[in-house]
């Protein structure tokens, strides 16, 4: 945090933060990073994209200006999110791309510029994936956000005590305030490694770098291989990922 | 000297004795442990190969109008798989190696086991084998 607010200065026109880290996990503690840029007049912009679909969001409690997140990390279909942004806010932004049903008047004199959303969306939408992405906020809020996150939690807890059994494990991010996935390396095994042999026996985890190099570096690692939990599953099938890990590391070592 | 031809039919021969794929990663994990060593002084940042996941230096050199290959990796797998790649093309002509049709990818399933990115640095390890053989064909 301190690194953060020694960022911030009166200067400071947008701060942009992830909700969830997506190489470590961490939950950042973001009402606190929005009331400090609100504080010093920047605006904030919130990736969701890995808290969306595991942890409870309240836009009227956060109060950030901006939010966004993406549909393929909640069960939904690719290449659709959502841009969530205060209504003054979208008023005030111009349009980012021009097209059929975001004008409202065009003349030689001027254009002017349809409402709110229809300004934002060019041209012909994709109106499949957005059906597509409805059916998966329903699932999610079927099953209630808070009882997947209760969930998650749980499964969390259990495949982390079960992992820190395998000698030689060393997790990425031990924060407190954790969701959805464990990031870890054993001993110098490349992460590669595990992952090309895990695979093998049915198990899907993702190695490399995850795109944050610079903490990557920071660690003085090439990636990690990270567990993702997800609310379909089970406490089964964590002894099946911990077991091929396992296998994996009796293999290389 | 074989011809990449006969070696490809051995390494065919030797992964038809394993019953499944765990044993032939057991095996490429082998195969990534005997590579030779390259030399320090090689382990460039030209001669990484782009494309890959993981690090993998590859150096080429000619002599009596053979090329030699030599390469590293830090993950032992992909380590094995270049292993196969330089037992079959290493100390082979330069034409031989810009020509030679790499069937026995395709008939051990290597492609087919190794995740699409994967994949994708198996195609740049070759492209880069093949692009080492054909500048220093141009040379001489």
């Amino acid at each position: 945090m301190s690194a953060f607010e020694n960022l911030l200065s009166e200067n400071t026109k947008l701060v942009a933060v992830s909700h969830v880290s997506n190489a470590l996990g961490t939950i950042n503690p973001i009402e606190e990073i929005t009331q400090k840029a609100h504080a010093v007049g920047a605006k904030i912009l919130i990736d969701g994209a890995q808290a969306a679909s595991h942890i409870t969001l309240d836009m009227q409690k956060l109060n950030a200006d901006f939010y966004c997140f993406s549909a393929h990390k909640m069960f939904g279909p690719t290449g659709v999110g959502v841009l969530y942004g205060k209504e003054e806010m979208l008023n005030e932004l111009p349009p980012y791309q021009g097209g059929g049903e975001m004008i409202k008047e065009v003349s030689f004199k001027g254009t002017t510029y349809a409402e709110l959303p229809h300004k934002f969306e060019a041209g012909t939408p994709n109106i499949a994936g957005v059906i597509a992405f409805k059916a998966a906020i329903d699932f999610i809020n079927d099953l209630e956000i808070d009882q997947i996150a209760k969930y998650e939690e749980e499964l969390l807890q259990y495949a982390t005590t079960e992992i820190l059994k395998i000698e030689g494990v060393k997790i990425y991010g031990t924060a407190k305030h954790k969701s959805g996935i464990i990031s870890f390396n054993i001993n110098s095994l490349h992460p590669y490694d595990i992952g090309m042999i895990v695979d093998k026996m049915g198990v899907a985890i993702r190695t490399g770098h995850h795109c944050t190099q610079p903490i990557m570096k920071r660690f003085n690692i090439p990636g990690t291989a990270r567990i993702s939990i997800a609310v379909y599953n089970t406490k089964a099938e964590i002894d099946t990922c911990i077991n091929a890990i396992k296998k994996a590391k009796q293999m290389l070592s | 000297m074989e011809t990449i031809k006969e070696i490809q039919t051995e390494i065919i021969e030797e992964f038809e004795m394993f019953d499944d794929w765990m044993q032939k990663y057991e095996y490429l994990i082998d195969l990534g442990k005997e590579l030779a060593p390259i030399e320090e002084q090689y382990k460039t940042e030209d001669n990484l190969i782009k494309g890959c996941q993981s690090r993998v230096w590859l150096h080429a050199q000619q002599q009596d109008g053979k090329i030699n290959y030599t390469a590293d990796s830090d993950a032992i797998m992909t380590k094995g798989i270049i292993a196969i790649l330089i037992r079959v093309l290493s100390g082979q002509k330069a034409e031989e190696i810009v020509s030679a049709d790499l069937s026995f990818i395709d008939t051990i399933g290597l492609k087919e086991q190794l995740s699409a990115s994967r994949a994708n640095g198996l195609v740049s390890m070759i492209k880069k084998i093949k692009l080492y053989a054909l500048a220093l064909e141009n040379r001489c």
